[in-house]
Parts: C-alpha cells; structure tokens; sequence
C-alpha cells in the first residue's frame, strides 16, 4: 500500500513536469497561453508522441502514418516528416482549418482539403497496443499459474486478481444473467472490465507508456458498446423482441393507434449502447480536462504576474493530486459500471418470457 | 468537433485488437482460470464435506465406544456379583456338609461305642466266669489240699445233701 502510494505520487509530480514543458512550450511560441487549444489538443489523439519541449525543440516519438490516398494508393511514411506539423509530405499536412484541425489531410489540385482513409498507428492506436500487450502478458502468466498449481491458494499478481474476477462472476454476472446462460459471456465480460480498468489506469499515467485519453477517445468507446449492442442483438430471444413491439403491462392506448410504446423502446434499444458511449468517454475525458485546466490556472496567471503563478502552483497541485485520488476511484467505477451495464443488457436479451 | 467525431482508424484498429484479445483471453486466461476456479471450489466443498462426515463418524464411534465401555463396567460387575455369591454358596455348602459328616461321625462313634461296650460286657462276663471257676478250683485246691478239711467238707456236702 505504502509503495502504491510513493507510485502514485511520483506519477504526479510528473505530470507537474509535463504539463510545465507543455504550457511552456506554448508560451515560448505564442507569447500567450491558449488554454483551450492546449487541452483540447492533449485529449485528441496525434500522430506523434510527445513526450517533453525544451525551449523550442520538441522531443516525441515519431509514429507510422498509414493513409489510402484520393486514388486509392496506400501511402506510408513516418510522422517525423511532417515535423510536428510544421511542413507537409508530398500532397498531406496536418490541416488548422477548423473542419479537419489536426488531422492528416490530402490538398487536392484545386486547393481544398479532403480528408484520406487514415489508417495511421497513432498515439492512441499504439497507446491500445501497450494496453493490449500488457493485459495479455499478465493474463496469460496468471491463467498458466492457474493450470499449474490448480488448487494451490493464489500467489503475487494471482490474487490481486482473482478477487476481481470472482466479483465480476458472482456479483456481476450471476445475477444479471442467471446461473444458467452467464457462462458464455463472461470472457466478455471479464475482458472488457480488464481493458477498461488498466486502458483508464495507463491514462492516469503521464509519461511515455501511459498518458494517452484512450479509454476518453470516442471511437475507442464507441467500439466497445457497439460490440455490446450487437452481442445483445444477436443473442436476444423472441420474448425480448416481442416484449420491445408489445410491452405487457403498458395501457392498450399507448400501443394502438400511435405506437408509443413500441417506439419509446425500440428507441431504447439504440440509446442504450449511445449511453454506455458517451459515459465512459466524458468520465475519462473530464478527468484530464481538469488535471490539465488546474495546472493552466498556474500559467494564467504566471502570464499577469509570476508570484501569482507560484501562488496558485500550490493550490493547483494539491487540487490535482485530489482529482488524481478521485481519477482512480472513477478508473475503477467505469470500469465497473459499463460492465454491469453490458450485462444487464445481456440479462434483459435472455429473459424468457415466464419471468415476467 | 474533434473531440466527438470518432476516427476510422482508431475504430478498425480497435475493433482488431479487441477482437484478437477478447479471444486470447478467452482460450489462455478465461478459461483456464474459470476452469480452476470451478475446479478448486468443488474441490473445498469436497473436502469441507468430507470433514463434516469424518466428524459425524468419529462421534458415532465415540458414543460406540462408550456404550462398549458402559457395558463392560457392567459386565465386571456382574462377574464380581456372581463370584461373590458362588464364593458365599461354595462356602455356606461346605459347612453344611462338614456339620453333615460331623453328626453323621459322632453318629456312628456312638453306635460303636455302644456295640464296643456290649462286647466289653459280654466279654467280662465270660472273663469273670472264667476267674471265678479259676479261683474256685484254685481254692478247692487249697482248701482240699489237707484232709481233714477234704472231710468236714464232704460231711458238710453230705449233710446237706441229707437235709434236702
């Protein structure tokens, strides 16, 4: 525990660290601190990997960019060659236009940008490998602990998880769907718990490994209720799909002659997933906007007077290191919620109709 | 916008990699861990129960043994009981024989006694005949050893014999 603690304090006095190389690179070339524009553009996913800017001399990992152009040709290149944005690549730059801002775009002939098929390893794709290796390593290690030494009581990294998966068996799971049917979508389940909690921890950490918005990325939560939604359709019975066109137990004159109901739930159906999108990304995202809006307070006010700005360092980051505490309690809570969530779907799919 | 428009690439990649881990997972950590798990609670409840039942046994057999021990408490006590009497019949038996054989004997030394006694008389009897015809030869002897004597006496005998 106490080590766990010294961890998490390291984390932030680096993040201290970061967002002052960050910030102060952008005072350094603008003369004027663009809060919005520097979170905005910490959250959204790049093409490089920044890890640090000395002076004006920016350090990041460059990443592939892979791109199927107007004519349909694939075209790969490194981003480093675009140099942080500053020049383009053949007919690609990353575009300031409000539309495609910060995105690779193609300047076709007649000026205009259009936007390619963008395949490109970018932060958050390679933030997602990370993830998915380190899931994999541990899990694997723990599963082959598991077949040898069956019935020995769990050991190291064995126990911090086994409690978690015996919760998400027995308290999520069994009663959602019931002792029958749970079985089959618990891999599932279990998966999905895993690549949310350690994807939202890895996101708490600010330097190389960690630090992308992946689990706050859209798309990435998009994916995740869209495979519930869809393991939910597939698996639904007749009763539930009867049940979404004629509600029981609802007033016959909220059926017939404007099909209400029906449509409330059918509408249901689409707003469910929609939900579990939308919480997981503003939960995430929220989080790092404001450890990065109160460490932008300090600059802000740096910019009118500097002891000011030492001033509000100290209330800045003790204010951070509260929303950090609190980022890991929701890392946990998401996790947890959008697998209830997905299970309690799963739970209404399967419902025979006698249960009603 | 950009915050909320979801990338095409970072979808497929998504949709890729979640793939692939949901189904690494699923036949390297999932199953065997789930398999174990199944595998070490049967094997607790398995052995909880077996406990359970050792434990009903060992009572049983303590209650056997103590009926075991119960009954041969009794039984030393009824061994004891039965010597006891014997010892008392065995003892209370020889005594009457004894006083039996001890009347009996008295019984008979009395009858012998008795017949000894008739045969000591009878005996005498015979004896002091004897003694008397002996003394009175040997005084017939001494007295008829002179004559003179030999002569009163036949004149006695005479005269008596004349009186009659």
């Amino acid at each position: 525990m106490k080590k766990l603690l010294l961890y998490l304090l390291t984390l932030f006095v680096f993040t201290t660290v970061k967002a002052n190389a960050e910030v102060a690179s952008d005072t350094v070339q603008t003369k004027k601190v663009d809060v919005g524009h520097l979170i905005l553009s910490h959250v959204n996913d790049a093409y490089e990997w920044h890890i640090i800017t000395i002076g004006s001399h920016h350090i990041s990992i460059p990443l592939p960019v892979i791109l199927f152009d107007s004519n349909h040709n694939l075209v790969v290149f490194m981003s480093s060659e675009l140099h942080h944005g500053e020049t383009m690549y053949g007919k690609f730059k990353i575009s300031e236009d409000k539309k495609y801002e910060g995105k690779i775009v193609e300047v076709i002939p007649d000026g205009s940008e259009v936007r390619p098929w963008d395949f490109s390893i970018t932060k958050n794709v390679l933030s997602l490998f990370i993830g998915i290796l380190l899931i994999i390593s541990i899990f694997i290690a723990v599963g082959k602990r598991y077949t040898s030494n069956t019935l020995k009581a769990p050991k190291g990294v064995q126990s911090w998880i086994e409690p978690i998966i015996l919760f998400i068996k027995n308290d999520i799971a069994l009663p959602s769907i019931g002792e029958k049917r749970h079985g089959q979508f618990l891999p599932y389940l279990l998966t999905l718990f895993f690549f949310i909690l350690i994807n939202n921890l890895l996101g708490l950490i600010p330097v190389f490994p960690g630090g992308a918005n992946l689990t706050g990325n859209i798309a990435v939560t998009m994916v995740l209720a869209l495979i519930t939604f869809v393991i939910t359709s597939v698996k639904g019975t007749k009763s539930y799909w009867l049940h979404l066109v004629n509600t029981p137990g609802v007033p016959w004159w909220l059926k017939f002659p404007i099909p209400l109901m029906p449509f409330v739930e059918i509408l249901g159906v689409f707003i469910k997933p929609i939900v579990l999108m939308v919480r997981l990304f503003a939960n995430i995202t929220a989080g790092h906007i404001v450890a990065l809006g109160f460490y932008s307070l300090i600059f802000v006010f740096g910019e009118k007077n500097i002891f000011a700005g030492y001033g509000v360092s100290v209330i800045s980051v003790t204010f951070t290191i509260f929303m950090g505490l609190l980022e890991l309690l929701v890392a946990f809570i998401q996790a947890y919620v959008f697998t209830l969530l997905s299970a309690l779907y799963f739970g209404m799919a399967m419902e025979e109709s006698e249960t009603h | 916008m950009g915050l909320v428009t979801p990338d095409i690439g970072l979808i497929f990649w998504m949709v890729l990699s979640f793939t692939i881990l949901v189904f690494v997972l699923k036949k390297y950590a999932w199953k065997p861990i789930l398999t174990a798990l199944h595998t070490r609670e049967t094997a607790i409840e398995n052995a909880l129960n077996r406990a359970e039942e050792a434990k009903q046994e060992m009572l049983t057999l303590q209650a056997g043994n103590e009926n075991i021990l119960k009954q041969a408490v009794l039984e030393r006590e009824k061994i004891v009981r039965e010597a006891r009497e014997m010892r008392e019949n065995i003892i209370a038996e020889a005594k009457k024989t004894a006083h039996d054989e001890s009347v009996r004997m008295k019984k008979n030394a009395l009858e012998e006694i008795e017949h000894q006694k008739l045969l000591a008389i009878k005996e005498m009897h015979d004896a002091v005949a004897t003694l008397s015809v002996d003394i009175a030869e040997k005084v017939l002897k001494d007295i008829l050893a002179d004559s003179t004597t030999q002569k009163t006496l036949v004149d006695k005998y005479v005269k008596d014999l004349k009186f009659n």
